[in-house]
């Protein structure tokens, strides 16, 4: 089974992404921050981050480009999914290394198409 | 709604546009054409009915758009495009190395994304196309949904399923809340109404024919007229990609199914023999005595 980790302050953002992507076969883990989901990644490496981009203490532009910097750290699929819904953010997370990018609101059938896109399912 | 009306819109819709309801689709019907009624200003279905009965052209005609209006998404289904890359169109350029120019031809193209998911594709193959006339056709038979594809406006949603992100960035341009397909795109296309089941002879010949997902809405015999023509509208080293629910196999011998290639079809050599001879102008009845 394929692991996620889902980063997002939101608690019922994680819930909604979490059920969806468990209907997926994913493995779910979850962080509310970009600090404590590098923590999480410390201990074990993801094959997936479902990654939101405003969040406190960290938040996951930063988180992506620590993970990418990390021994291991090219390995994850990294799916954005935010509110930042505009060209310039999707061009500033691809260049630091995100494989996709999802925009809010979404549905199932969004987070499917994308992780299909980068080889998840 | 009533029983008879709704046989009333089951002869309509079959006669006008090749849709085929079965007796259980009443819910179907209903979810479809009550926004339609709303926005006519008629409280209900029976309302709809009797202005198509009294001869309203533009309701008719805005019915059979709601019924067979689907909806669809860039990439769908994946594969079939991975074959247009891979498999399809290597094989059409060596093919056309002399002459430089192929014709593509997305029957039933719905609000777009198909023929622009195709011409996306060719887009990114640069040098290797670069000096080729390529023609892309859409058609369907809504002028509705041909409207919205030309403008090539889509929603935030539409643009999220199927379309990888770098495509997206490098091919639209955000516009407020919706997204642009960019002009060199939308100049790839030319969008046509056409009913399928009408003559389509004057389109001309095409190597590449995708008549995805429309298929499956017709009855046996309108759709082994269908094959039969568009196989002689189909080069013949052309290729034919239908949806992952259709199939040619049972129905016509005009068209062989493309081993290890799953929804890709090749002209049968022999099909002059199987396909018969073109109709002027093809209704319902028409196509049903052509495949006899």
């Amino acid at each position: 089974m394929k692991t996620c980790l889902v980063v997002d302050d939101s608690s019922v953002i994680r819930k909604v992404a979490r059920r969806i992507l468990e209907g997926l076969d994913f493995q779910i883990s979850e962080a509310e921050d970009g600090e404590k989901a590098l923590a999480a990644c410390r201990q074990a490496l993801p094959d997936a981050v479902l990654l939101d981009w405003n969040m406190p203490i960290m938040d996951g532009y930063e988180f992506l480009r620590n993970l990418r910097r990390m021994p291991g750290g090219d390995l994850p699929k990294v799916v954005f999914c935010t509110t930042e819904n505009d060209v310039a953010h999707i061009a500033r997370a691809l260049h630091a290394g995100a494989n996709e990018y999802i925009m809010k609101p979404f549905d199932k059938e969004i987070v499917t198409a994308k992780f299909q896109e980068v080889g998840l399912i | 709604m009533t029983p008879a009306d709704y046989e009333y819109l089951r002869k309509m819709l079959k006669e006008k546009s090749g849709l085929v309801l079965s007796t259980d689709k009443q819910y179907l019907v209903e979810s479809r054409l009550l926004p339609l009624a709303r926005k006519a200003n008629l409280p209900g279905i029976g309302e709809l009915v009797a202005k198509m009965k009294a001869g309203s052209q533009s309701i008719t005609t805005d019915v059979v758009e709601a019924m067979t209006t689907n909806e669809t998404f860039f990439f769908r289904d994946k594969v079939p495009f991975d074959h247009f890359k891979d498999t399809i169109l290597p094989s059409l350029l060596q093919a056309r190395a002399a002459r430089k120019s192929l014709r593509i031809w997305c029957a039933a193209c719905s609000t777009g994304q198909e023929p622009y998911s195709l011409a996306m594709i060719l887009k990114e193959m640069g040098t290797t196309v670069a000096g080729w006339r390529i023609e892309i056709v859409a058609t369907d038979l809504s002028q509705e949904v041909l409207e919205k594809s030309k403008a090539g406006i889509f929603s935030q949603f539409e643009v999220q399923r199927g379309l990888p992100i770098q495509l997206l960035v490098k091919n639209f341009k955000q516009v407020g809340e919706l997204w642009q397909l960019n002009p060199d795109i939308r100049s790839m296309v030319q969008f046509k109404q056409l009913n399928l089941l009408q003559d389509f002879s004057h389109l001309g010949a095409f190597d590449l024919i995708f008549c995805r997902n429309v298929l499956i809405y017709f009855d046996q015999d309108t759709k082994v007229a269908i094959f039969n023509r568009l196989a002689k509208l189909n080069e013949a080293d052309g290729f034919l990609v239908l949806g992952a629910a259709e199939t040619v196999v049972g129905l016509t011998d005009v068209y062989k199914p493309m081993p290890d290639k799953r929804g890709v079809y090749r002209p049968n050599p022999n099909r002059t023999a199987a396909a018969p001879p073109l109709a002027p102008a093809m209704g319902a009845g028409a196509a049903k005595a052509a495949a006899r």
